[in-house]
């Protein structure tokens, strides 16, 4: 559906997105993740059409748009904050691209019932933004998104505003609207895990440049390189004879670097058979498991879990597993190849 | 209320008792004086003769032609003000300072020079004279425009220029049109600000004196006008303070409507200044309007300029060299540099006046209100303190003349009086500049600096004095222009032995002469010229507040 091609944008002669090349098929969504700074509202604002590209294409649908006004181009783009209209009612708000396009009045008044119902706030249509949770006014920045069938969506940080738990509510919330519209969507975050609980695909950025795609979880099990993995939520990367030392224990290949989850050494039940050992070196217990650090022999200090009854006293001596599911080994050694 | 309550109600009080004495002394007072001897006259209610004015003809004629002028006016300050400000607060025009600057300038010039430059300009000799426009009201509603244009666009602009962008873009991601958006999102957000400008222009061109006075004559006459005709030429008091009630009525409805749709933004709220937006194509009608705008502004003050050097021989300086002199057959009784000096005197001594009374009013009205009665109080104080910007200059001149001639208070020869009357003039201004400033400052930043050990005086010099320094010496600046060019009170209340620059020209223009015309050419010119070096520093200091109301 959406193609960008070798897309770049430049603030005052200065590239914020460089040689971007992107594609979503229809009915998917695309989360772009990169760290704050590295470029990707400037990438969604520019498929948009509200920042002129220096040089590159966006084409939809086969047609090259990226001359064509915002409001020409089809799309639907949400703020991180909604951007609802403050004068006037969610209703109000909700058909405003409705009334945009002249249908008639009943039309609206049954596309806006609909769209509140798919976002769980029938019965607010009378209530203005102001009066409304952050959450609310998400869902009704996304009904109103929606209002006219965009081919594309667009969504900057849609959740990123909100807090934790009603974050994660809500993201799934979102996964299922999209879904269940068809809608084609880019979605721009720097939280991995709005990506994983949004997205269909995933596109890493990093200064600009796009340095992975996949689909999401693919991404997550083979970082391309050390920062992607550390970006990705992985807790530490080991080179070398430790990447090797973890790698041959959890019966892997060899490979130049390891990505470790925090839970990727476990302390191992009393009839299981490990080549790691280790000194505890802190241990704090959570609701579910345990947290230790250890000074594993050999390796040196790394994350361990162990089941949160069982809590081994610092300066214990502990035998570990490694479980292969969480962790990724990686192509380079080094942090950042060129 | 308890004990702290009041202790904070007495400071307020404190605080504001300065102020208050001053504005009730030589404003109130006045004002009640004037209207009492038209009402009152013989020493008991007799409001017949007053009502009688009402009713005579001329009296509608005046009110028609003050309304229809103040409209027309107000919708083309509008018209002009409105794409002007979009072009120099939003877009990346080249110069865009400057040019905010220079339209700055029309709104401060003294009214009596706009009305020579527009003389000079219609007139049957002038560039424009074969329009035929001279000595009609459309004359008049030209002057009215070029003077409130840079109302409109600063007080607009400024609103515009903190306009967060993303509703706009968000509308437009919606498929919005360009047009829609302004229909839609951005009108809507810029509405309060533009009906306050509406307001403040239709009171300005309601108000205006010198300028009508000059362009219409006594054929087209507005209330203000009429008033002055009534006291001084006709002696008809009991008209005069009829016209004054009808003026006072209207002003107040119309400021009480401005200061209910004042923006009143949080002070809290993050501001988003974007980025000027590079110009295109599509922008060229707003381009355009901007260029009349700008061409509105040079055209009257190049004409000025011009004939100020023209003499009866060609082009030389002769004008200027005679303004040390008195004026042909002894048209004044000072020369004109001995004017300009009183100008200057007298500017200094309305400037401390109005700021130091500023401040102070300023920061009665910005603290914020614990409790009902306290609130109450101060939006009371703040309107009362804005009354100045509404009541007619010539109605505070004349009850100044007439009030403070009696035992105590007989000020009349006090050289102190006409800057008194310059800084009412000037404080409403004055206190619309600070009074936003010192809003902005969070108050947590005062009480941080009090958790660490501050007291008040040095949370003072800590918190407020680095946020405030600059927009005062902007308004400072300010009141000194507008004591400058001020016409309406002075015109009363001057010493035959020291009049201002604005007085002096107008008493040139009322002699024959060709040397008198040209002297007041240049003295006009000279007294433009000061006012826009004044302006022009203060718009370096960039203060946004400046002339927004």
């Amino acid at each position: 559906m959406l193609q960008v091609q070798g897309l770049s944008v430049a603030y005052d002669g200065v590239d914020a997105v460089v040689d971007v090349d992107l594609s979503v098929p229809a009915g998917e969504v695309l989360a772009v993740l990169g760290p704050s700074g590295c470029g990707k509202s400037t990438l969604l604002r520019a498929v948009a059409g509200l920042e002129p590209p220096r040089t590159g294409r966006v084409i939809a649908d086969g047609e090259d748009v990226t001359g064509v006004p915002t409001h020409r181009r089809g799309f639907a783009l949400m703020f991180q904050d909604g951007q609802l209209f403050g004068h006037l009612s969610v209703a109000r708000n909700v058909g405003y691209p409705l009334r945009l396009r002249r249908r008639p009045a009943a039309e609206v008044a049954e596309r806006v019932d609909e769209l509140l119902r798919l976002v769980g706030l029938s019965g607010y249509a009378d209530r203005l933004p102001s009066t409304l949770s952050g959450g609310e006014q998400q869902r009704v920045a996304l009904a109103r998104a929606l209002a006219v069938r965009p081919r594309l969506l667009l969504l900057d940080e849609p959740l990123s505003a909100l807090d934790a738990g009603l974050r994660e509510r809500l993201a799934g919330d979102l996964r299922q609207i999209l879904a269940s519209a068809g809608t084609t969507a880019v979605l721009v975050t720097h939280d991995h895990e709005e990506a994983f609980a949004v997205a269909d695909r995933m596109a890493l950025l990093r200064a600009g440049r796009v340095v992975q795609t996949g689909k999401v979880a693919d991404v997550w099990r083979a970082p391309a390189d050390a920062d992607a993995a550390l970006f990705l939520g992985y807790a530490r990367v080991l080179t070398g004879h430790p990447a090797y030392a973890v790698l041959a224990a959890g019966g892997l290949v060899d490979a130049p670097a390891v990505a470790l989850r925090r839970s990727a050494l476990r302390v191992a039940g009393p009839a299981e058979p490990t080549r790691l050992r280790g000194t505890v070196l802190t241990a704090a217990a959570t609701p579910e498991l345990a947290r230790l650090q250890v000074d594993v022999e050999g390796i040196g200090r790394l994350d361990a879990v162990s089941p949160a009854e069982a809590l081994p006293a610092p300066g214990s001596t502990v035998r570990l597993v490694v479980d292969p599911a969480r962790l990724a080994p990686l192509p380079h050694a080094e942090r950042r190849p060129a | 209320m308890n004990r702290a309550g009041l202790r904070r109600t007495a400071g307020l009080l404190a605080l504001a008792v300065v102020p208050v004495a001053v504005l009730a002394v030589f404003f109130v007072l006045p004002v009640v004086g004037m209207l009492g001897r038209g009402l009152w006259p013989g020493g008991s209610f007799d409001p017949s003769g007053a009502l009688e004015v009402l009713t005579r003809e001329r009296t509608a004629r005046v009110l028609a032609f003050t309304l229809t002028t103040s409209a027309a006016g107000t919708a083309g300050s509008l018209l002009l003000g409105l794409p002007t400000a979009w072009v120099l607060h939003r877009l990346a025009v080249p110069g865009a300072r400057l040019l905010r600057a220079l339209l700055l300038v029309p709104f401060v010039l003294p009214t009596v020079v706009v009305g020579v430059a527009f003389r000079e300009l219609l007139g049957e000799a002038g560039p424009l004279g074969f329009l035929g426009l001279d000595g009609t009201p459309v004359a008049v509603v030209l002057a009215l425009v070029f003077f409130n244009v840079a109302v409109v666009v600063r007080a607009v602009g400024a609103a515009w220029e903190s306009l967060d962008p993303r509703p706009a873009e968000a509308a437009a991601a919606l498929g919005a049109t360009p047009w829609q958006v302004w229909w839609t999102v951005t009108l809507p957000a810029l509405r309060p600000a533009v009906v306050s400008a509406a307001s403040v222009v239709f009171l300005f061109c309601a108000t205006a004196f010198g300028v009508v006075l000059t362009l219409g004559g006594l054929r087209y006459a507005t209330v203000e006008t009429e008033i002055y005709l009534l006291t001084t030429s006709l002696l008809d008091l009991e008209g005069a303070a009829a016209l004054s009630v009808l003026q006072l009525l209207v002003v107040a409805v119309l400021l009480g409507l401005a200061q209910r749709l004042r923006a009143t933004a949080d002070p809290r709220a993050r501001r988003t200044s974007p980025r000027p937006r590079a110009v295109r194509r599509s922008d060229a009608p707003a381009l355009v309007v901007t260029g009349l705008a700008l061409l509105l502004a040079a055209v009257p003050i190049a004409t000025l300029v011009l004939g100020s050097l023209r003499t009866a021989d060609g082009y030389g300086l002769d004008n200027y060299l005679a303004l040390q002199t008195r004026g042909s057959s002894g048209a004044l009784a000072v020369p004109v540099t001995e004017a300009l000096a009183v100008s200057l005197r007298t500017a200094v001594d309305a400037t401390w006046m109005s700021v130091l009374l500023g401040l102070l009013v300023a920061v009665v009205v910005t603290q914020r209100s614990r409790g009902r009665l306290e609130r109450t109080v101060r939006s009371g104080l703040d309107a009362f303190f804005m009354l100045p910007l509404g009541v007619s200059a010539v109605t505070l001149g004349f009850g100044l003349l007439v009030t403070l001639d009696s035992g105590l208070l007989d000020l009349r020869s006090s050289p102190l009086l006409v800057p008194v009357a310059q800084a009412l003039v000037a404080l409403p201004l004055v206190v619309r500049t600070l009074a936003p400033v010192l809003a902005s400052v969070d108050p947590r930043q005062r009480q941080a600096a009090a958790s660490l050990g501050a007291g008040p005086l040095r949370s003072l010099l800590v918190v407020d004095l680095p946020v405030v320094w600059k927009p005062l010496l902007a308004a400072a600046g300010f009141a000194f222009a507008v004591s400058l060019g001020e016409f309406g009170a002075t015109a009363f209340l001057f010493r035959e032995e020291a009049p201002t620059v604005p007085v002096v020209i107008v008493r040139l223009l009322g002699r024959p002469g060709e040397g008198n015309y040209g002297m007041a050419l240049a003295a006009a010119v000279v007294l433009a010229a000061v006012t826009a070096l004044v302006v022009l520093a203060v718009e370096r200091l960039r203060v946004p507040s400046v002339g927004a109301f």
